[in-house]
């Protein structure tokens, strides 16, 4: 069997004295659709953090095609086109839409900046009617679209969605796991961490449950959504 | 009243101070705004631009106006590889930490300068330090009206940089928000040490500015950035237009309340105003709401 494109083995990491993620092990496939389920406060954003370098490993190693990333910069990871798209959307509120979707291609050649963007208004028309708008003046679905959007800018091979349906409506949800399905179809390797289980596995073709700093689960996402320990135990449903 | 053939000149003679100051308070708020550290080193960083001015001019007979060509970039050079290689580092990513560093900093640099050069009092002799223009009824020194243009033409030059360049836009990024800015792909500690550059390079330009016309000994800068930091308060804490327009204003004020309450006592107005503004806009004349 070939390297996965990102793999985690071992991953302990924390803050302060306090482990968070004791022993994570996981992989994404090329273009494959994986979810990272589980509750609040099991790890799942510091998981996210530790990949795209924000946060430092404790122990264990990521790579991602073929190069070990656990020691390299944030940038250094965007550039290598691992892209994660933060929980709470962290757009650039002072900014217009237009100059937000540019910093997301900054560490891209600028001849490249208008065919990403006629690509992110492709999938998502309404952030081409609000070009010049500032972007702390959008609903938060549309901002969480901006969000996705830049991370897309920087032409990534995997995209980590980090809890992209908090806040939104149930109509909104709809709409932006509908808009997942696109991207993925585009290729791009998605890893989606979701407190929404139901969509989630219906997007994804394989998926993890991690419940206090561990994967407890994992699997096909058929098998994980019929096993009956996944919502009595680690969702608290 | 004071008729206007005094008023007009002391409201001139005001904004022209003020520039200075607000070249200092430029510095200062950037740092602010993009590092949220408040820079104990800025005055000290100040007077050894100063030095650098003064012997620029004195061991190589070069015009203070010609030196700032590169001492600017020499201090940007010098901002960049303090935060970038001393402040950075050595902070792990605590504020408090940061602080005590740019303190540490400032106590080396000025007793450095003491040790070298000792406490005496320098000045440099320019054959048109005492040159004046006339502006309607006021005569004007010509080196104050040149600093003057010198520093709007740097607070413009300032605000398209930020709006208009790839590195601006990432500065700004970085000083609303960091984590979004990193995760797309803008190297931070880069970002944090170009605009500590910047605001280093701001008082080099500001040493070449007031070295025709002003002492300099190894605590010179010291009094500018007093004043800076009512500027920055004043301004709102990261404004770069209050800044600009907070050391205008701040200068009017040295200007008039030297008129009415006798010279000595001009800087008195700054801070009686200064405590006023605490207390009804604690969040600054020209800040944005917290």
């Amino acid at each position: 069997m070939p390297e996965p494109f990102l793999s985690v083995s071992e991953l302990h990491t924390g803050y302060g004295v306090t482990e968070i993620l004791r022993g994570v092990s996981l992989a994404v496939q090329p273009g494959e659709v994986v979810a990272v389920l589980g509750s609040n406060g099991t790890g799942k954003s510091t998981l996210n953090r530790t990949i795209s370098g924000v946060m430092r490993s404790w122990r264990g190693a990521i790579r991602f095609d073929g190069v070990p990333i656990e020691r390299k910069k944030p940038s250094d990871i965007v550039a290598a086109g691992l892209i994660h798209v933060p929980e709470g959307r962290r757009i650039f509120p002072n900014m217009t839409v237009r100059e937000n979707l540019d910093l997301g291609a900054y560490r891209r050649n600028r001849t490249r900046r208008t065919p990403s963007r006629d690509r992110v208004f492709g999938i998502f028309p309404r952030l081409a009617e609000r070009q010049s708008q500032q972007a702390g003046t959008l609903s938060g679905g549309e901002q969480q679209m901006l969000a996705i959007g830049r991370g897309l800018m920087a032409d990534p091979r995997l995209l980590i969605l980090d809890e992209p349906s908090l806040g939104l409506s149930p109509l909104l949800v709809e709409e932006l796991f509908a808009l997942i399905r696109t991207i993925a179809a585009q290729g791009i390797a998605l890893l989606l961490v979701e407190q929404n289980v139901a969509q989630s596995l219906e997007v994804a073709q394989r998926g993890y449950v991690l419940d206090n700093g561990r994967v407890v689960l994992e699997g096909s996402a058929d098998a994980i959504g019929n096993d009956p320990n996944l919502k009595r135990t680690y969702l608290g449903m | 009243m004071v008729s206007s053939v005094i008023l007009v000149p002391a409201l001139l003679n005001g904004l022209m101070t003020g520039a200075v100051y607000a070249l200092v308070a430029l510095g200062l708020t950037l740092i602010y705004g993009v590092l949220h550290i408040i820079n104990f080193a800025h005055g000290a960083l100040l007077t050894a631009a100063l030095f650098a001015a003064f012997f620029a001019n004195k061991l190589l007979g070069i015009d203070p106006y010609v030196a700032a060509l590169f001492l600017a970039p020499l201090f940007f050079g010098i901002g960049y590889a303090l935060q970038r290689f001393v402040i950075g580092p050595a902070a792990h990513g605590e504020d408090r930490n940061i602080l005590l560093v740019t303190l540490g900093l400032a106590v080396m640099i000025e007793n450095a300068l003491l040790y070298a050069f000792r406490a005496d009092t320098r000045t440099i002799n320019l054959s048109y330090a005492f040159d004046v223009v006339e502006i309607g009824n006021s005569f004007l020194a010509v080196p104050r009206v040149v600093a003057f243009g010198v520093v709007v033409a740097i607070a413009a030059l300032l605000w398209f940089a930020m709006r208009w360049t790839d590195t601006g836009k990432a500065i700004r990024a970085v000083a609303k928000e960091k984590l979004g800015a990193e995760l797309s792909g803008i190297n931070v500690a880069h970002i944090y040490a170009v605009t500590f550059g910047l605001g280093t390079a701001c008082l080099a330009v500001t040493a070449c500015l007031l070295i025709p016309t002003y002492y300099i000994n190894p605590h010179a800068g010291n009094a500018f950035v007093l004043i800076a930091f009512t500027i920055v308060v004043l301004g709102g804490m990261g404004s770069v237009a209050g800044a600009m327009l907070g050391g205008l204003f701040v200068g009017v004020v040295e200007s008039f309340s030297g008129l009415y309450l006798g010279e000595s006592l001009g800087q008195i107005g700054i801070f009686v105003m200064f405590i006023l503004v605490l207390l009804f806009r604690p969040s600054g004349l020209f800040g944005e709401r917290a």
